[in-house]
């Protein structure tokens, strides 16, 4: 399975798009690791540094509808080669999802109001998270404060993950 | 409790429910192109599993960036054309029969209604004008596809839209998405199918029902989806004549993938089609739209006619009635794609190229090119580009540039006045 705990990055802003997480004239690239260095390049978002604040995360907690737009699964892959492997959002585009899980990688949607808590709570300062996959549940710590949170995933998508995504969980079934 | 579209095709093409609320579903259709596809491509040689569940069912095309514009689209390009001919896939369009994906597969007749398809590309959702089930999806899911010939999905909700009355003249399919995108949002329709009924649409040639059904995934749905009548069946006429005695039979067949009549709906939305006028979009979302008359005098630098959403013979016809006999304004530049060869040689067999380079236009070969910034009318920063395409996102169409989705006769007329304006004015 994949890493999912560490530092955070919050973006706070709905509707972040995957042209903003990796341009289209970066799909030309025939290796994901390629990518790295392109990732979040094009978002708006005041303060944002792409260059400085992806250094060291781990985690991404944001608003609403985030991967909206193109299929290109470019946009998870951007992420995994920075260390991103777990998106924390009000909710998510289908495919950007389904792409996060098809990768092993982690897709959890809270509710509004406790996104909205999160961002109060630890958002502007340090703050690291560690999942238990088990007990669906995950704790942020930061500013001497500490919070867990209980998150719902599908079966299925949790079979994804724990399988490491998609196509190694259908060869052996299909 | 009746069935809708989709909860009706995914019966027909169930193959397991891994869990609750997810089913697999066989696929009729894997459509590839070279900027998704080389990717899964060497995966599946890396994995020892280089081969395709069926060649016959797997269609591919050279469509984003053609002729390539450097190595590294040569290098996608080749990727896709040795794979296709190793994989013996009869039905691939390379250089000089290719055009833009979602505009080639229907006219080749690749479509029917109750299929299945999946694509590495977000706009797959077009298909669903003819009554199927088209879902775009990532590289991961193409290549299980490609391998497996299944996908899974979510048990598709779905949300009616009806659109009462008939458009009025100067009105188009564009229009009328557009405004449907501002009235259900950008995420309005998030994990959801999209049925598109009534008076407006039943009026639309499947032209404007791709147009319409290819911008569903602007408003976050899966697939958009328009019911098969007379029209769809005369378009499929020439491929499907030797499965069927005659058009009403073909019709009769289709219906089994029509809506019950208690189909259940999380939302149905019922617009005026006849008060719905001229639109495009503002900022950076979609779902941000205007009257043509609020935004009349916004400057642009650039106007662009093609796409999969607008790219067809019926909206260079638009178009050409508007810019007939007329120059493009000084200080704009104007580039017309054709989605397709088809499109392109109708065009030039009834003069509209021959319109479109008299008032100015560069006509380029069909190509997604410039719709995201890939090639062949990328803007500089700071420049805004009047564009019949589908996708008004920061950066699209170059870093720095800005974009107003519009309807191919908006487009036409912006490029005559050098400014946003009404297409009636020029008529």
């Amino acid at each position: 399975m994949k890493n999912f705990n560490g530092k955070i990055l919050f973006l706070d802003r709905s509707d972040i798009n995957t042209d903003e997480i990796i341009p289209a004239k970066y799909l030309t690239e025939s290796q994901k690791a390629a990518l790295k260095p392109y990732c979040l390049e094009d978002l708006i978002l005041d303060g944002f540094d792409s260059k400085k604040d992806l250094e060291d995360k781990s985690v991404i907690i944001t608003r609403a509808n985030f991967g909206c737009g193109s299929s290109r699964e470019h946009a998870p892959w951007a992420l995994e080669c920075n260390g991103i492997n777990l998106v924390i959002a009000e909710n998510f585009a289908r495919i950007f999802r389904q792409n996060m899980f098809n990768c092993g990688m982690l897709a959890i949607s809270l509710a509004p109001e406790v996104i909205d808590g999160l961002f109060k709570d630890f958002a502007g300062n340090e703050a690291s998270l560690e999942v238990d996959l088990d007990a669906k549940k995950f704790t942020v710590t930061g500013s001497g404060k500490t919070a867990t949170v209980d998150f719902t995933v599908g079966d299925f998508d949790l079979d994804l993950v724990k399988a490491g995504g998609w196509v190694s969980y259908a060869d052996s079934r299909y | 409790m009746g069935k809708t579209v989709a909860q009706k095709i995914f019966d027909a093409h169930e193959v397991a429910c891994p869990g609750a609320g997810v089913r697999v579903i066989s696929l009729d259709r894997v459509f590839c192109h070279e900027i998704t596809t080389p990717i899964a491509i060497n995966d599946l040689v890396a994995i020892g599993r280089d081969r395709v569940f069926d060649p016959d069912k797997i269609k591919a095309v050279i469509d984003h960036v053609s002729p390539a514009k450097d190595s590294k689209t040569a290098e996608q390009g080749k990727t896709l054309r040795d794979w296709a001919r190793r994989q013996r896939i009869k039905d691939f369009f390379d250089i000089g029969e290719n055009g833009v994906c979602h505009a080639i597969f229907p006219e080749k007749g690749f479509v029917r209604p109750g299929y299945t398809i999946i694509m590495g590309d977000s706009h797959t959702c077009t298909h669903g004008a003819f009554g199927a089930f088209a879902a775009g999806v990532g590289t991961t899911d193409l290549e299980v596809g490609i391998l497996k010939g299944v996908c899974a999905m979510r048990e598709p909700k779905t949300i009616k839209v009806v659109l009462n009355n008939s458009l009025r003249p100067g009105v188009y399919a564009k229009d009328a998405i557009l405004y449907i995108i501002s009235k259900l949002t950008v995420n309005g329709a998030t994990d959801q199918v999209i049925e598109f009924t009534g008076q407006a649409v039943s009026e639309l040639s499947m032209e404007g029902r791709m147009t319409i059904c290819n911008m569903a995934i602007e408003a976050g749905a899966t697939c958009g989806i328009c019911y098969p009548d007379m029209v769809t069946v005369d378009y499929l006429w020439p491929f499907i004549s030797g499965d069927y005695k005659d058009k009403e039979a073909a019709l009769a067949d289709y219906a089994k993938f029509l809506p019950d009549a208690d189909a259940e709906y999380t939302r149905i939305l019922e617009i005026d089609a006849a008060g719905i006028e001229p639109v495009a979009t503002i900022n950076y979302k979609p779902d941000q739209v205007r009257t043509v008359r609020e935004l009349e005098g916004t400057k642009v630098d650039q106007i662009y006619i093609g796409s999969c959403t607008n790219g067809r013979i019926e909206d260079l016809r638009v178009a050409a009635q508007v810019i007939r006999g007329k120059k493009i304004a000084p200080g704009v530049r104007a580039i017309l794609s054709p989605a397709t060869p088809l499109v392109y040689k109708q065009a030039l067999k009834e003069g509209l190229i021959a319109d479109f380079m008299e008032a100015g236009f560069c006509v380029t070969n069909p190509t997604c090119g410039a719709c995201l910034g890939m090639s062949n009318g990328v803007l500089a920063s700071g420049e805004v580009c009047a564009s019949t395409t589908n996708r008004n996102f920061n950066g699209r169409m170059g870093k720095g540039g800005m974009i107003h989705l519009m309807s191919p006769a908006t487009a036409a007329a912006t490029a005559i006045a050098g400014h946003i304006i009404n297409s009636e004015l020029f008529k």
